[in-house]
């Protein structure tokens, strides 16, 4: 047996809610560690697009199936409802076309799981009000010339955006991530204090 | 090891698979082949690296491309120090990709071929002479029986991966649909589903350069000497569309071979001319003309969707796990047709992974980017083993299924 690697916070939560023997697809799936976690554990079908060529011999590795293709382009060749659950784990910022990706994620899936850091954590609004400068902190640690984030959303402005991309919220989970993998839940004023989030949506 | 492996570049390591024999194996029977003729007489050449295991669960077979043989890896017995290795040295030998000291490598030269097994240029046992033009269409599906009655005699009753790039390719995922059972996994490398009609039509002007070459005699030159003109002609288009436009002007731009000034003449100048023309020299030195149309036409005929309706539904009876990989400046066999083999097996839920390897080097790829194929296709088949141990433990090779073989 491998030693359980550490996940991120969200993806540890994301496990977390995939039910057992779920068909899974997880949109940018980096290294594939969250679903061989899903398929060892969850006993998930997992599969996983990612672009980066470094991160495909990972998960090959991992001997998770690994489709490179841009996420940009959507997921013409999917049929609907193809998936239970469909992931987009940090990877929202970083796409061109949000609504693209979350449409599609709608449609080929009967759950779609997103997690991003939140640009509304105090933190942010902080460095920019009292210093006057992009903020940089742990959930959002690039520079603004060489960040790959080129969407940055709040959690207020995430709910506005799923019900304008015709999605019901059926989870909403605010915390704060923490290094040892296990996140701090924020209950009150999520928007302020919470760093990152994971929504569950449906179709509408 | 893990340190020492991490500064492996195992890719690098010239013929280590060390000195492998060709060998021949004469079939048992006829072979009904699927124009409907038959053949009463195959032999197969094929040379093979590694052990087969307990289980029989480690057994790779290594597909070959147009103009390859059996030849895969390593030296031959008597070949100099610096004599040309096996055509994919760089992917098959301890430590590399196709870890021999793991898996048990076997690799034949396809039916019709001219490196050892029958083909046109064998002697029609009816005859007494060569076949020549009489030898039997072969398809790319008997290209794929001969091996596997090839591997039945071997002891193979399962193959943890079928592996080929480009007609190589071809042949992997004729197997995994021909003998579901007996597949657990494939690397489709540089290959197609089905060639279009640029392909076929390259195809074509090769094979004209062949058949109407005074030489060619209706296919009977065999005492005489084989049309070298048309066959080397063939071999340069078949350069050109191997190769990319970036590839080509990194290799030759507008260079000149030897002289600084144009000599308008029609002779050889430009350096891309002198290496098309060694090129097709080359080849026609170790090449019959007869089998370069035969496996053309093998490629042509090749079409995995067959009379289904759809690729997916030709494909639903394949288990097998894949690994398809592309390159970016391939334009011969194209990403786009990968994509659609890749978006079939999806569709039909098999495990199916894909890479488009970022390359000028057009379809020559496959043998010229060692190092990322190796680090896509080395742990694929790491876990295509694993897979078929697993498998081999739940069913013992003699209870296995598919022990039979297509006639």
């Amino acid at each position: 047996m491998t030693p359980r690697e550490l996940l991120r916070a969200d993806q540890q939560l994301i496990t977390e809610l995939v039910p057992e023997g779920a068909r899974v697809l997880d949109l940018g799936c980096g290294d594939g560690a969250l679903l061989a976690r899903l398929r060892d554990e969850r006993g998930a079908i997992v599969r996983g697009v990612e672009i980066d060529l470094a991160d495909i011999a990972l998960c090959i590795e991992r001997d998770v199936p690994v489709y490179q293709g841009d996420l940009d382009e959507g997921l013409s060749d999917v049929p609907d409802d193809r998936f239970d659950v469909v992931i987009l784990s940090q990877t929202l910022q970083v796409v061109k076309r949000p609504r693209l990706v979350l449409s599609e994620m709608l449609r080929v899936g009967k759950r779609s799981v997103v997690s991003f850091p939140n640009f509304g954590h105090w933190r942010v609004r902080a460095h920019l009000a009292l210093r006057g400068r992009m903020p940089v902190s742990d959930a959002i640690p690039y520079s603004w010339y060489d960040t790959p984030n080129i969407h940055h959303t709040t959690i207020a402005d995430f709910r506005d955006f799923s019900a304008d991309c015709g999605a019901v919220v059926e989870r909403e989970i605010a915390f704060v991530g923490r290094d040892d993998g296990r996140p701090r839940m924020v209950r009150a004023l999520p928007n302020l204090l919470a760093d990152e989030a994971v929504f569950v949506l449906r179709r509408r | 090891m893990g340190e020492t492996d991490t500064i492996r570049r195992p890719w690098e390591e010239t013929a280590s698979a060390g000195v492998s024999e060709k060998k021949t194996l004469a079939l048992d029977g006829a072979l009904t082949l699927a124009s409907g003729r038959t053949l009463d007489r195959v032999v197969v050449a094929y040379e093979t690296w590694g052990t087969l295991d307990e289980l029989g669960a480690n057994a790779v077979l290594v597909c070959h491309a147009l103009s390859g043989d059996s030849h895969l890896a390593g030296l031959r017995p008597g070949q100099p120090g610096d004599a040309t290795p096996g055509w994919w040295d760089v992917m098959v030998g301890p430590g590399k990709a196709i870890d021999t000291d793991r898996f048990f490598v076997v690799c034949a030269n396809v039916l019709g071929g001219c490196s050892g097994t029958t083909g046109p240029s064998s002697l029609d046992p009816e005859t007494g002479a060569p076949y020549g033009l009489r030898f039997p269409m072969v398809t790319i599906e008997d290209m794929v029986d001969v091996q596997a009655r090839l591997l039945h005699a071997l002891g193979v009753r399962r193959l943890a991966s079928v592996v080929g790039g480009s007609m190589g390719g071809m042949q992997a995922l004729a197997w995994a649909k021909r003998y579901p059972e007996r597949v657990g996994s494939v690397v489709a490398d540089a290959t197609t589903w089905r060639l279009g009609p640029q392909a076929i039509a390259f195809n074509e002007v090769g094979r004209r350069a062949i058949l109407e070459d005074p030489a060619f005699s209706s296919g009977d030159y065999y005492a005489v000497g084989q049309p070298e003109s048309g066959l080397g002609i063939a071999r340069m288009i078949g350069h050109i569309t191997y190769l990319s436009d970036e590839s080509m002007h990194k290799k030759f731009g507008r260079r000149l071979q030897s002289s600084a000034d144009y000599a308008y003449d029609f002779v050889s100048e430009f350096q891309v001319e002198s290496y098309l023309a060694y090129q097709g020299q080359r080849f026609v030195e170790r090449f019959d003309a007869n089998t370069y149309l035969y496996m053309t036409k093998a490629m042509d005929y090749f079409d995995l969707q067959g009379d289904a309706p759809s690729l997916a539904a030709a494909l639903l009876s394949v288990s097998a796990r894949f690994l398809v990989l592309s390159f970016s400046s391939d334009w011969l066999f194209p990403t786009a047709r990968s994509k659609e083999l890749v978006s079939a097996l999806r569709e039909n839920g098999n495990e199916v992974s894909f890479a488009e390897i970022p390359s000028g080097y057009g379809h020559d790829a496959f043998l010229l980017e060692p190092e990322a194929q190796h680090r896509l296709i080395a742990p694929f088949l790491t876990n295509a083993l694993a897979h078929a141990r697993a498998a081999a433990d739940d069913a013992p090779a003699s209870q296995l299924p598919g022990t039979e073989v297509a006639s």
